[in-house]
């Protein structure tokens, strides 16, 4: 029997797969088409005309620098000791295998291993003042670290982060006394290379001339306070069903609706594994959604509420009740 | 909030979004706006007469 | 002059190498008047229809005012009042073809248009809504400002979870901007082109059983599927 001929088989057992032998209806395609085009394309022009796009300014580390110096300079404590977003998140960034999230026993965070290697004192904090080290007081700030031991280092860069937090404000130049070696000078310098729009270009060339990837200079601005207060007043915190949302008043990404959600009910709204268990659901989701035709129960939707009955109906009034 | 050089369209959508709550339910009105036109053309797209289509007494 | 010789049935098979060989497949599986139709089945008369194709329309102007983007480059629209003007066109675009892809899928979901061996159309359907919502995901990404700088910071930890950040950086402009101006619009293009060659394979799906005939000779009901 030929694939052919089993085919044939296989649709006279299914009637929805016969090819369709009652009567037709001129129908142009083509038409229809260009009718489409037109009236979408008029639609667009208008709309974009109304109502245009948002484009809220790019926020540079000097602005941030500039209007939260107190949060620049906690951030860069963060990244000296070892304590950011950043430098403590896990992989594709660090080496901590146990900052993973799960997903039961699993962690496919770790799976692939660190891909994108971050060293946070390194990339955020000591090669851009080494890149800028003019000033005298600075460069025998970075002779007194460098010449130290990793250990004295870590105990310098903890207790400032420490002494830091403790104030009110992080505000630098209220710190308490203490043994903080080179750091406050670190700081400070590290500041006036941000306000100055050093730092912005040192981050992201990493050295070189042609880049394209803002991974570093994205990682140091996430790490604080700032770009999440600007971006919370705008309704796009996670959640704040932040993913639906576009600044201003414009229509955001209405569709989705159903990522965002899980985030805002327990148990993602209080868990620590929440991305990996929200996108895991919504896998699983996507999943079912594609294989709809497979499922049962799913599939018979359609019959349980009729809205067909009403899309056809003139079809069903010319076959069906047709009285003697 | 700074902002970028605009052009200037009769309807300015750049004034701080408009919010709807409900519940754990939070959702701009512009969002709300649009999935409402969906379903109005659903609706209508389902319940208009398509032409062509003859009607039998 | 002699004639040259007939070409029998069981030559014609073996002619053309390649070429003919795709060329028989392809007019077997779409004969011309089935892949540009000038009727419909009867029951193919309601305005949900038009939501198809005007999702396919929509997508050909996103690619148009996107194609327009790219005349500039990347960071044309932030400084030039035409430029903003393209990029809004190239927004407004995108939230008419979601919506129609929606209200598509709307009907085609109620009308249970899986039917009748056409799971594959669904399912081409579903995989290209999914992939658009990636393309419109890595455009939001590299408009290169502040919107972009939130929604890479934040996606970085939804994707970075379940391990794609590692070779997928959202954080990376040049990454992001080549997926969604080259990959991801390819990837959309071929499965809505895929998508369309299943409809017109299959024919659109016929109603549900109608609940009774009393005319089972009329044209109509010839032509009814049974339960």
């Amino acid at each position: 029997m030929s694939a052919a001929t089993i085919r044939a088989h296989r649709r006279e057992a299914d009637p929805a797969a016969q090819p369709w032998t009652g009567p037709k209806r001129p129908y142009d395609l083509v038409k229809e088409f260009v009718v489409a085009l037109v009236v979408v394309s008029i639609l667009t022009v208008v709309l974009a005309a109304l109502f245009s796009s948002p484009d809220d300014k790019q926020l540079t580390l000097a602005q941030w620098a500039k209007a939260a110096p107190n949060d620049f300079v906690a951030t860069a404590a963060t990244e000296l000791d070892g304590t950011s977003g950043s430098a403590t998140y896990g992989a594709p960034y660090t080496h901590d295998k146990s900052a993973a999230q799960k997903i039961g026993p699993l962690a496919p965070q770790n799976w692939l291993g660190v891909t994108i290697p971050i060293d946070s004192a390194q990339d955020f904090v000591l090669r851009p003042l080494q890149g800028a080290a003019v000033a005298p007081d600075l460069q025998a700030a970075l002779k007194q670290w460098t010449a130290a031991s990793a250990d004295q280092q870590q105990k310098w860069a903890t207790a400032y982060d420490t002494a830091l937090t403790a104030v009110p404000d992080t505000d630098p130049a209220k710190i308490a006394a203490g043994d903080y070696g080179p750091v406050p000078v670190m700081m400070t310098q590290l500041l006036a290379l941000a306000q100055s729009g050093g730092l912005d270009g040192a981050l992201l060339a990493q050295g070189r001339f042609y880049q394209t990837d803002y991974t570093k200079p994205l990682l140091f601005l996430a790490d604080g306070t700032y770009l999440e207060d600007l971006a919370r007043a705008q309704h796009l915190g996670g959640d704040q069903w932040g993913m639906m949302n576009e600044t201003g008043n414009y229509p955001g990404q209405a569709w989705l609706w159903l990522y965002t959600f899980w985030y805002q009910v327990k148990p993602f709204s209080t868990s620590g594994n929440a991305d990996a268990l929200v996108w895991s659901v919504m896998a699983l989701l996507s999943l079912v959604f594609v294989l709809v035709p497979f499922i049962p129960g799913v599939r018979s939707i359609p019959k349980l509420i009729p809205i067909h009955r009403l899309i056809w109906r003139n079809y069903y009034r010319d076959v069906e009740g047709r009285g003697a | 909030m700074r902002f970028a050089f605009l052009p200037l369209s009769p309807i300015n959508l750049d004034h701080p979004g408009r919010y709807v709550h409900w519940g754990v339910i939070q959702i701009s009105v512009a969002n709300l706006v649009l999935i409402l036109l969906m379903v109005l053309l659903f609706a209508a797209a389902i319940l208009l007469p398509f032409p062509g289509t003859r009607r039998r007494k | 002059m002699p004639e040259p010789p007939e070409d029998t049935s069981a030559a014609q098979e073996e002619t053309g190498g390649w070429t003919g060989w795709v060329r028989r497949r392809a007019l077997r599986s779409f004969p011309p008047e089935q892949l540009l139709p000038d009727k419909q089945p009867i029951y193919v008369a309601s305005w949900i229809y038009v939501f198809g194709v005007a999702t396919i329309a929509a997508f050909i102007v996103v690619l148009a005012s996107g194609g327009l983007l790219a005349l500039r480059g990347p960071a044309w629209w932030h400084g030039s009042g035409v430029g903003h003007y393209v990029n809004s066109l190239h927004l407004w675009s995108v939230e008419i073809f979601m919506a129609f892809m929606v209200i598509h899928l709307w009907g085609k979901f109620f009308m249970a248009a899986w039917r009748g061996k056409r799971a594959l159309t669904w399912i081409t359907g579903a995989v290209s809504f999914l992939a658009s919502i990636g393309t419109a995901f890595t455009g939001y990404l590299t408009q290169q400002n502040l919107a972009s700088q939130w929604v890479s910071t934040q996606a970085k930890d939804g994707l970075n979870s379940v391990g794609i950040g590692a070779y997928f950086n959202v954080l990376d402009f040049g990454q992001m901007l080549m997926w969604h101006i080259v990959l991801l619009p390819l990837g959309v293009g071929i499965l809505v082109v895929a998508h369309v060659l299943l409809v017109r394979r299959h024919g659109v799906v016929p109603p549900f059983p109608p609940k009774d005939t009393h005319d089972p000779d009329s044209a109509v009901a010839q032509g009814a599927v049974q339960a």
